[in-house]
């Protein structure tokens, strides 16, 4: 359903949630990076909208005009609710230095390459077990049945929490992120994830466990324990930015091998492929978009950006920029130079991407494995979810 | 922002050994490096990236230095 007015200008009155931006960006960042490279928009406050590399990577890196302080895409309907067990939002995420700098070497050593390869033997027994529940109908949702299904509950593992609850985590996390233009949805999310996450640090203050919860309720800095703020705003954190996210990566993934059967064979038949493969895919379908503040009064590009106006961290579109790409458009299965910024660029490098590409990996090797062979179900819709995460929603595929 | 595209590794003779450095002021952690050439970098538990010993890369090895350096996003590879 459309709630906002079509764009015919897409240089000075651009939409995220227009429907066709969702769709298929592409072809309108192409538009965009030659004629107005940074476009604007007065939906939903001023807001710049960098498409070429150099200059979303040149913000990235501008921490001084360019805040985290606001980083979600799509600001909040109407009045803010009052948050005040959030005095800090979601650190690291929402924070510049020196807040940023300590809460992100508290949780960096939970995703770091050695714990990592710790979570992949639950990760893949995880996806061969979703396989199993629908491998024998010929059939599946991708997105709903398999892609959707695996983050969350490699999170909750890491959380300590109960992999039970994740299609409820997972309907918090979609209110926050993809319903977001939904005032009631969002608030719904909201408040969900917190009167979870106070519950559950109440419980580990009596009964620690061997979780990144129990670890962040224990540690100390400068000689006092975190504030149960911050606390509540990490673990927030970990489970908003890790489910979304690469549930689209996984869903975007499986969405090119089944309308790529080259591409599919390819995968399915020479494993050594992936390593690069997965790289390639993350930069053609970076799922992320985020957002900065930009601090005070700056001419950037020849743009006027005025004190609280938002810009979109573009990265997908920065990954699509032919100056830096060859055929950008093209899906390059082993594409050599690759220096994309699907995870990000500068401090905020997203804290889990290590975590997110062995989810990817392990999930599109064990679908291969088991499933080599599938394609799209043409009589059903493939649907797609944009805006600060972008990625298939459903994804009926066959695979008789 | 001295952020252009990263200096092309020069191709060596083949006599002097490629040595190669990884800039800690400039590393994010991204791991590409380690993920393409783990015989040549290490990661600690925050992410940052070094070069395994003093850096020299193996003749056989120079074609994973020089993917490493061009895949890094940071720019924070470069030969010595």
């Amino acid at each position: 359903m459309r709630k906002t007015a079509p764009v015919t200008e897409w240089g000075s009155d651009f939409d995220v949630l227009d429907p066709d931006y969702v769709a298929d960006p592409f072809g309108i960042w192409d538009e965009l990076r030659t004629s107005c490279p940074i476009a604007h928009t007065d939906r939903r406050g001023s807001t710049w909208l960098p498409t070429r590399y150099d200059d979303v990577t040149a913000i990235a890196h501008d921490i001084e005009h360019f805040s985290s302080l606001e980083v979600v895409v799509i600001p909040f309907e109407g009045e803010e609710p009052e948050e005040p067990v959030l005095p800090y939002g979601l650190p690291p995420i929402s924070a510049d230095p020196p807040l940023h700098t300590w809460t992100r070497r508290l949780l960096l050593p939970w995703f770091s390459h050695h714990r990592v390869e710790s979570y992949e033997a639950m990760t893949r027994s995880l996806c061969s077990g979703l396989i199993d529940g629908f491998i024998a109908d010929g059939r599946a949702d991708a997105a709903s049945d398999y892609a959707q299904q695996i983050p969350v509950r490699v999170i909750a593992h890491i959380l300590g929490v109960s992999p039970d609850l994740a299609d409820t985590f997972t309907g918090w996390v979609r209110d926050v992120l993809e319903f977001a233009d939904d005032h009631d949805r969002r608030v719904n999310g909201v408040q969900g994830l917190l009167e979870y996450f106070i519950a559950e640090v109440a419980q580990r203050r009596v009964h620690p466990g061997d979780d990144l919860l129990s670890e962040l309720l224990q540690t100390s800095v400068d000689g006092a324990p975190i504030e149960d703020s911050l606390v509540l705003g990490a673990a927030a954190l970990v489970l908003i930015a890790g489910v979304d996210t690469t549930w689209s990566a996984i869903g975007s993934s499986l969405w090119h091998l089944a309308t790529h059967p080259t591409d599919r064979k390819r995968m399915a038949q020479d494993p050594d492929a992936m390593a690069l493969a997965v790289e390639e895919l993350l930069r053609a379908y970076s799922p992320v978009t985020m957002a900065r503040v930009v601090t005070t009064d700056i001419e950037y590009g020849g743009c006027p950006m005025k004190a609280g106006d938002k810009v979109l961290m573009n990265f997908p579109a920065a990954n699509r920029d032919p100056a830096v790409f060859e055929h950008p458009d093209e899906v390059v299965l082993d594409r050599a130079h690759n220096r994309h910024v699907a995870f990000g660029s500068g401090i905020h490098r997203c804290a889990g991407s290590n975590l997110a590409r062995m989810e990817l990996r392990v999930a599109l090797e064990e679908w291969l494995r088991r499933i080599p062979e599938f394609r799209l179900d043409d009589a059903q819709d493939v649907t797609w979810a944009g805006g600060q995460v972008r990625g298939p929603r459903q994804l009926p595929v066959l695979f008789p | 922002m001295g952020r252009g595209p990263g200096a092309r590794a020069a191709p060596t003779a083949g006599a002097v050994p490629v040595k190669i450095r990884v800039d800690p002021d400039k590393c994010q952690g991204h791991a590409r490096c380690y993920g393409l050439a783990p015989e040549l970098f290490s990661v600690d538990d925050y992410g940052l990236s070094t070069v395994v010993g003093d850096g020299t890369v193996p003749p056989e090895l120079e074609e994973r230095a020089r993917l490493a350096i061009a895949n890094c996003p940071e720019f924070a590879i470069d030969e010595v």
